[in-house]
């Protein structure tokens, strides 16, 4: 065998080596990307599907991750993306008018009907209904959801979840913001009301 | 209402605080309110334990055979 042969087998047996070690650092991700998934979509077949469309995509363009950076922000990009191509129903951002009640409402309104001691209980939050949550998330504009998810599920910090959706740092502070306040908002409506 | 108010301040501090995006010098300033004041500390003690309520009852664990069907992509063709 010439050495050039020699050379070429030793390289392709390296890239099939790295190649090997991105699926198994990537899958080591997966339920983590599942959960964000499942939170962006509105079943747990969509969120299936779209985990499983992320992993193809990733396992087949591995070549574009570059070692060293953040691989699950990596991930939720190209997940992000394809939920996007899906033809997710485009809605307008609802204009960002004040929204009267500051981050303190739900507390507030807690503090209102049950009086201040009420928020030294760490079980005061469990007063509100789980299935109310959920839907609360997913009735939030897409875009503000998207924002949520990724920070409040997927705990990414701000300059990630930038990246990963393509917007400057500040537009995710304020959807962040936003999103958060209507959520607050509706769980105070549906619970306490 | 205005942005004198140490409470007011306090309340803007409160999602950045909590997600661990303020400056050092934020933090401090946050806290040092905190400690004195008891009508946010109440607040932001609240906004915690909703945050980390609402992450464990939004969170859904991965399907079981997920996993699987994952692992069967692998190998694909690439994408130069």
């Amino acid at each position: 065998m010439g050495e050039a042969e020699a050379e070429a087998g030793r390289r392709a047996a390296t890239e099939a080596r790295d190649r090997l070690r991105f699926e198994e650092d990537a899958l080591e991700f997966a339920d983590q990307v599942y959960r964000v998934a499942r939170r962006l979509v509105s079943s747990r077949e969509e969120a299936e599907d779209l985990v499983q469309d992320t992993y193809a995509r990733a396992f087949r363009s591995w070549r574009s991750f570059t070692a060293g950076t953040n691989m699950r922000a990596w991930l939720l990009r190209i997940l992000t993306n394809l939920n996007l191509d899906r033809g997710r129903k485009v809605q307008r951002t609802p204009d960002l008018e004040p929204l009267e009640e500051g981050d303190y409402y739900l507390a507030n309104k807690l503090a209102a009907s049950d009086g201040e001691q009420v928020l030294e209980h760490d079980r005061v939050v469990e007063r509100l209904s789980q299935d109310g949550i959920v839907s609360a998330l997913s009735e939030l504009p897409h875009d503000f959801r998207d924002v949520v998810v990724l920070v409040d599920i997927g705990e990414f910090s701000y300059a990630d979840a930038a990246q990963i959706l393509d917007v400057p740092i500040g537009t995710v502070m304020s959807r962040l913001h936003r999103g958060r306040r209507i959520l607050k908002h509706k769980l105070a409506d549906e619970s306490l009301s | 209402m205005s942005a004198d108010d140490p409470c007011e301040k306090c309340e803007q501090m409160l999602q950045p605080f909590l997600d661990r995006e303020l400056s050092a010098v934020e933090v401090v300033e946050a806290e040092e309110h905190l400690n004195a004041c008891e009508y946010c500390r109440r607040r932001y003690r609240f906004e915690e334990s909703l945050r980390r309520y609402v992450r464990l009852t939004a969170s859904e664990r991965m399907p079981p055979g997920l996993l699987d069907k994952i692992n069967q992509l692998r190998g694909q063709p690439e994408v130069i």
